[in-house]
């Protein structure tokens, strides 16, 4: 993810112009009904806290459940960061036995998708598994080797499960998304614990692959993973497509988000905006094509931005030329600068300068 | 026990006639306004602003959209344990039941509502107008001079100045004379409609006057106070406020907004105003597409071309349709190959495609010039103009109209149409 990540949490990297990460799960889970949901973060979380300030945005503001953020703590008998996904949830695990509810849907928050969790849910029961991962088949020509892939068998059954391949044996890939058992679960991770391993992936699903029946569950629409900044700049990009804009932004459910309270986008003269995604709060002057361009950002007279992704509260002085790059959100950028990513590769540009107006 | 400094009545009960089609279906506070809001979010978001934390709402002309849109005050932080934002309909009594009659005559049958606040003070506000005023100052004024009543007033051209309820001070602000619409004005200073009252004062001249018909704060509450010769104070406030009572000055009010630098500034950090949000997608313009002049709101999709307006949220603009001069509000769906000028658009309006709206020579309205004037064309909520129409300047349309509705497809200038709803 480079320099974008050192600022924030992944899962709150702004996605689609108004938008975080993880606003698409929290959606999923809050229109699946799911209605207890805990966070589990440890990585720069301030952006993602301030964005999780109230639970009411997903509907998460219960009696029943709630939307709970779990930090690592300093107990009697423990000071340690999570260590890995399974002793993030072991650390944890006190919420998990408290809790009454049968199942518990595990999801990372770095994916862009939509998804019935009770579909998946219902799967699960169906095929008896005791594990149920979320699967995607990827082009023949993607690059996998961020991912775990996985083999399945005619019933769905997963045979093998790799971890970051070198050489992947096949294009179907786990995204990061499981659902079992509560119990279950509480069982893994605690024998997980004993045995002093604490990876999810590693020290559970490829180790327990053959002794638990771990089953696939394809996902056949839309989705996307923004963990690397190529992956982060081709998602947002995506959302220029009527297709995936359609199926986000116009069918039923919605996903939702923190309210910022922004006045709509403004459009003065000499503004030129032609295939782009521009989000409230924004005052356009200048020229602006094929970007995505997120709230309150302000671009000057004479500017032009082309297959670029502007972050929030960007502020661009006149006259400047921006073409593939990512620029980084509360950026001051002079007026009659340029940045321009060559050669196919994406810049990120981090800059900050003063600001006086506004 | 509760105690509340200032708590506020805001009157949202009101049809706003002048509107025409635009409130035949909503309160005029719940009209929308400047691509996003409605105009009740003004002074609710002043409301909050100034610190003042409790608010009813008195509502009694179609109240759905505004019941809907003020919920438990969530936007405007106005979802407390202790007081917040309450919705005050009228009610049905053991005996003398009655719809709100007038200003006071509402507030009057709010006493219980108020006095459970245990206040000092109470602000009385109306939520059809656009502007940003911090009512802790006019507090603070009020209690500096020591006054039972403060009434905020606005200088205005002195020309203009007949068409207002005009206060008349002496030195120190204290209103010694006042006048309703008056034809030679003695002063410039107009009520904003805007009114603190310390909550004894308001609360036995109410009960003293309970037997008024139609109860109306300015004709009779206010000059039975003067009567009473009670310390009444006039607040002079100087900002932006605009009455966006008639379709002309909403239209007006709705185009400052897209000034280079508008006066009523909706993009600053200090003063925010706030709404409710129901759409959340950022807005797609298309490779064809032309902005220019103009605020959008969020998740709409410009295909067209649009100068000089404003633009609600979710609305659709097809391939080569120019919107000029026009304000179209949420959800409204426009196709392909229109044109429109001057337009004013409620709610969830279809437009087919090769429509044109706001052409040809200017004539009169048919049915009420006072309503329909300026060259404007109004369309009310959840209208259907089906494709190749033609209509004409200061033309009306509301309903589900279809082409047997129209002569050769057209609809003249001056020209009335509605099929649904009450009728204006």
């Amino acid at each position: 993810m480079r320099e974008l990540s050192q600022k924030r949490a992944i899962c709150a990297m702004p996605v689609a112009g108004s938008y975080r990460s993880i606003d698409f799960t929290l959606s999923n889970m809050s229109n699946s009904h799911i209605q207890k949901v805990a966070v589990l973060t440890q990585y720069n979380s301030r952006s993602l806290n301030e964005h999780l300030s109230s639970s009411k945005w997903w509907d998460f503001g219960r009696k029943q459940g709630g939307l709970f953020v779990l930090t690592p703590t300093v107990t009697a008998d423990n000071s340690n960061w999570y260590r890995g996904t399974a002793d993030a949830i072991y650390q944890n695990l006190t919420f998990l036995k408290n809790s009454h509810e049968p199942y518990v849907v595990i999801a990372s928050g770095d994916g862009i998708y939509k998804m019935d969790f009770n579909k998946l849910l219902e799967y699960h029961i169906e095929k008896k598994a005791d594990i149920t991962v979320v699967c995607k088949d990827m082009p023949a020509d993607a690059n996998l080797e961020r991912f775990g892939t996985v083999k399945m068998n005619d019933d769905c059954r997963i045979e093998e499960f790799e971890e970051k391949p070198i050489q992947a044996k096949s294009q179907t890939i786990s995204c990061g998304i499981y659902v079992m058992r509560r119990r279950q679960l509480i069982e893994m991770i605690e024998k997980c614990a004993e045995e002093d391993r604490y990876d999810f992936v590693r020290d559970i699903l490829i180790r327990y692959k053959d002794m638990k029946r771990i089953y696939g569950y394809r996902i056949n629409e839309y989705w996307s993973n923004i963990a690397s900044a190529d992956d982060y700049f081709r998602t947002n990009m995506d959302f220029l497509k009527p297709e995936v804009r359609n199926y986000f932004f116009k069918q039923y459910p919605d996903i939702y988000s923190k309210v910022d309270d922004l006045p709509p986008a403004k459009y003065n003269v000499g503004s030129q905006v032609k295939n782009s995604l521009i989000s409230s709060g924004c005052i356009v002057n200048g020229v602006v094509e094929n970007s995505v361009i997120f709230k309150k950002s302000y671009i000057g007279n004479n500017c032009v931005i082309k297959n670029s992704i502007i972050l929030n509260d960007v502020y661009i002085g006149d006259n400047t030329y921006i073409e593939n790059c990512i620029v980084e959100s509360r950026d001051t950028i002079r007026a009659n600068s340029r940045y321009v990513g060559e050669n196919g590769e994406i810049k990120i540009v981090v800059e900050k300068n003063e600001r006086y107006t506004m | 026990m509760v105690k509340k400094e200032m708590i506020a009545m805001l009157l949202a009960g009101g049809q706003g006639s002048r509107l025409g089609v635009l409130t035949s279906k909503v309160a005029k506070p719940a009209v929308a306004f400047g691509g996003k809001y409605r105009i009740i979010d003004f002074p609710l978001s002043n409301c909050i602003n100034s610190g003042v934390d409790t608010v009813g709402v008195l509502t009694q002309y179609q109240p759905l959209r505004l019941n809907t849109h003020i919920g438990i005050g969530i936007p405007w932080d106005l979802d407390r344990n202790i007081g917040g934002v309450a919705v005050l309909p009228p009610y049905e009594k053991s005996s003398n039941s009655e719809w709100y009659t007038g200003t006071a005559n509402a507030i009057y049958q709010n006493l219980e509502y108020m006095e459970s606040f245990n206040p000092d003070y109470v602000l009385i506000l109306s939520g059809d107008h656009i502007y940003k005023m911090d009512y802790e100052v006019m507090l603070d004024f009020h209690k500096a001079n020591g006054a039972e009543v403060t009434i905020a007033v606005m200088p205005v051209p002195i020309e203009e100045a007949s068409r207002f309820g005009i206060m008349i001070t002496d030195e120190n602000k204290r209103i010694t004379d006042f006048e309703e619409k008056p034809e030679h004005p003695r002063s410039n200073l107009a009520s904003m409609g805007i009114y603190i009252f310390n909550w004894k004062t308001l609360k036995e001249s109410l009960i003293a006057m309970a037997d008024q018909p139609a109860l109306d704060f300015g004709k009779h509450v206010i000059p039975y106070c003067h009567e009473k010769n009670m310390p009444l104070y006039a607040y002079e406030f100087t900002g932006y406020w605009k009455d966006v009572g008639t379709l002309s000055s909403y239209w007006q009010a709705n185009m400052e907004l897209i000034d280079i630098v508008p006066e009523f500034n909706l993009y600053e950090e200090y003063w925010k105003i706030y709404t409710r949000s129901e759409i959340q997608p950022p807005q797609y313009l298309a490779e064809d597409s032309v902005v220019e002049r103009s605020i959008i709101g969020e998740g709409s999709d410009i295909y067209g071309k649009v100068y000089n307006s404003v633009i609600g949220c979710g609305v659709t603009i097809g391939k080569d349709t120019i919107v000029r001069d026009s304000i179209i509000m949420n959800h409204s769906q426009i196709g392909d190959n229109c044109e429109l000028n001057k337009v004013i658009m409620a709610e969830e309006v279809c437009v087919g495609s090769n429509v044109r709206l706001g052409v040809g020579q200017e004539a009169q309205n048919e049915t009420a010039p006072h309503i329909y004037n300026s060259g404007i064309v109004t369309i009310g909520e959840k209208s259907v103009i089906p494709d190749g129409i033609t209509v004409g300047k200061n033309a009306v349309i509301f309903g589900e109209t279809t082409t047997a509705d129209y002569t050769d497809s057209q609809l003249a200038s001056g020209k009335t149409l509605i099929k649904a709803g009450e009728q204006h």
